[in-house]
């Protein structure tokens, strides 16, 4: 075996990595600060998938699918917190999850109803389609653009979570709301753009996920297991670990696709079992 | 000397519904098998009858994890697809006799649900259901890709149950309502056994770590042992379920495997009111109904099931027992 191939393929794992760190730094963020375990982020991703078609196929511009669909997906999140999750506040942990996973049944069936039970292929944007040779092999322009792309909002969102004020609260509202309260800080407004956020994310994941699987209303369910082997694997509430371990799947995955086909997706669950039997917290858990 | 006679009546009326509530918790499975003596009789169809059977057993199984002990599982439907897949294999592979296959596929089950829940069970609070339903996935891709003995996509086939030996008597399988009061003795039985359960010492405990997993490990309860024996017995009573589903439908669809599968059951558990004992039942029954009424009038069903899912946990968390039993009988 080749060694242009095997560098091929690590790079394939590295952008299959970087759309599973965005779908999980989501479902981490939501979860991190308002203690919520989001079971419509696979629904939401594959939602935003279908937005990102819809306003790209609208406007005939990949670009403002790109763009458009996560702000319209999180602003849909938004409400969802505010109209349904924010009854269950003080209630079971249970609670949202149920809600979450009664929510995504009704979000697969409306998107069936609207698009169609149909899968429906999401064109690589002219720009990105082709590839390109770096010196060590040919890689594909569009993979390495969504590497590039989660790679800056990696930064962003680091930026945003350490050096601002905004971050400064939502941070100090996840050790301890009722302290933030007591401050004068209203922490729901704080937890509707948390979600809002988390939820922008799955979608942005969605849409760049798009050209390189087919959409189809029932991606969300693979894409929430491998959210949770992520979350799992690099410890919940932990953004450190979520890209580590996204990274880390994602290169598995492509690593085990070369060379036992049959077993590539049955891998990343052997791992999670490892992971679990050595440190049940995850890598970067904390334990509670 | 009119005073008493007005208060009496008045006090044994508030009694009543309390001393009916607790007449019915002891005669909880005698009367649960009355209930499903007619419950044929009752619905639209017989399919719909076994159905309920079905997935009643899986729901009451699943209730003593999720609604005793306080754990949500949301990948049972692994040990649901493992018994059904088992029985199907043991018998349309292997050529042997329905009920040895039947108790292969719980056995299997059981075994599953042990090593699953020795690994989930080590994981606390939140993570336990998204251990769950990630072990549960590996499952079922698992069975995607053993292809050759679970017939993959397709599912799998070819072992269809015509008449079975019932100590010495033949009877026709196929006739639906001989297929029920067969299946039937299967439900009584796991009732029976999920009723001896929670009126035993370990019944207590489950419920104890429910209430307070801290104050249980104080009281000296060994937790883990505890929640793994719970999440073992548990998942066997699904693995019962899908060995009956096998035999009813002559069929195992990979889809029995699937986390949608799972969450149906935390549906018709939650929709019925968990941590009751007819609650799982109910809701099974509640739930099919409404996937036989509603898909009649569309194929998108689902989003009807799932809204009502939904208003069910924002206003209604402890199901219909359950908020029958709260208002009715204080």
């Amino acid at each position: 075996m080749d060694t242009e191939l095997i560098l091929m393929q690590l790079f394939s794992g590295v952008a299959l990595g970087a759309i599973l760190v965005i779908t999980a730094l989501g479902l981490s963020i939501i979860f991190g600060m308002m203690g919520v375990v989001n079971f419509a982020h696979g629904a939401l991703f594959m939602v935003g998938a279908y937005a990102g078609l819809w306003v790209a196929s609208l406007t005939g511009s990949f670009w403002w699918g790109l763009l458009v669909a996560p702000i319209m997906i999180g602003v849909f999140g938004m409400l969802i917190e505010f109209v349904l999750i924010r009854r269950l506040y003080g209630r079971s942990i249970d609670d949202p999850l149920l809600l979450t996973f009664g929510l995504s049944y009704v979000l697969v069936e409306g998107v069936r109803i609207v698009f169609g039970s149909d899968g429906i292929p999401f064109p690589t944007p002219s720009l990105l389609t082709g590839v390109v040779d770096l010196g060590v092999g040919f890689f594909p322009i569009y993979r390495i653009f969504v590497v590039a792309l989660v790679f800056a909002i990696v930064v962003l969102l680091w930026l945003g979570l350490e050096k601002t004020k905004f971050g400064l609260i939502v941070r100090a509202g996840s050790r301890d709301p009722m302290m933030m309260r007591v401050l004068g800080v209203d922490i729901s407004k704080v937890w509707l753009a948390v979600f809002g956020l988390g939820v922008g994310l799955a979608a942005l994941g969605g849409v760049l996920a798009g050209p390189m699987r087919s959409v189809n209303p029932e991606m969300g369910a693979l894409v929430l297991a491998e959210a949770f082997v992520v979350t799992v694997i690099g410890g919940l509430g932990s953004l450190v670990g979520a890209i580590i371990a996204g990274l880390l799947v994602g290169v598995v995955i492509s690593m085990t696709a070369l060379f036992a086909p049959e077993m590539a997706t049955i891998v990343m669950f052997a791992l999670m079992a490892i992971v679990l039997l050595i440190r049940p917290q995850g890598l970067f858990g904390k334990l509670a | 000397m009119n005073v008493p006679s007005v208060a009496a009546p008045l006090a044994a009326d508030a009694r009543k519904p309390a001393r009916l509530k607790a007449m019915m918790t002891t005669y909880r499975v005698p009367l649960s098998i009355l209930a499903l003596c007619i419950l044929p009789w009752l619905l639209p169809s017989k399919a719909l009858a076994v159905n309920v059977l079905i997935y009643g057993v899986v729901c009451v199984g699943y209730n003593l994890l999720f609604g005793y002990t306080g754990l949500l599982s949301f990948g049972h439907a692994a040990f649901f697809g493992a018994g059904a897949y088992i029985t199907g294999i043991a018998i349309g592979q292997f050529g042997v006799s329905w009920y040895l296959a039947v108790l292969m596929g719980v056995t299997g089950g059981a075994v599953l649900a042990f090593i699953i829940g020795g690994m989930s069970t080590r994981t606390r609070g939140i993570y336990f259901s998204m251990v769950t339903l990630a072990l549960a996935q590996l499952v079922y891709y698992v069975a995607l890709q053993a292809s050759t003995w679970t017939g993959g996509e397709n599912g799998l086939r070819g072992f269809t149950v015509n008449r079975i030996n019932l100590f010495g008597f033949d009877i026709n399988f196929l006739d639906p309502v001989n297929k029920y009061y067969v299946l039937m003795v299967f439900a009584a039985a796991a009732l029976w056994l999920v009723s001896r359960i929670l009126n035993s010492p370990f019944g207590a405990a489950i419920e104890a770590i429910r209430e307070n997993e801290r104050r249980a490990r104080t009281c000296g309860y060994d937790v883990e042992r505890t929640k793994l024996l719970a999440f073992t017995l548990s998942g066997t009573i699904c693995a019962l379920g899908g060995t009956m589903s096998a035999l009813h439908l002559a069929f195992v669809p990979l889809e029995s495997l699937h986390y949608l599968t799972s969450g149906m059951i935390v549906m018709m558990t939650l929709l019925g009111g968990a941590s009751s004992f007819f609650g799982p039942f109910i809701g099974a029954l509640v739930f099919l109904l409404m996937e036989d009424v509603f898909s009649l009038w569309t194929s998108h069903w689902q989003i009807i099931v799932g809204s009502i899912f939904v208003l069910f946990v924002l206003f209604l968390p402890k199901g219909i027992w359950g908020t029958f039993l709260s208002r009715v009988v204080r």
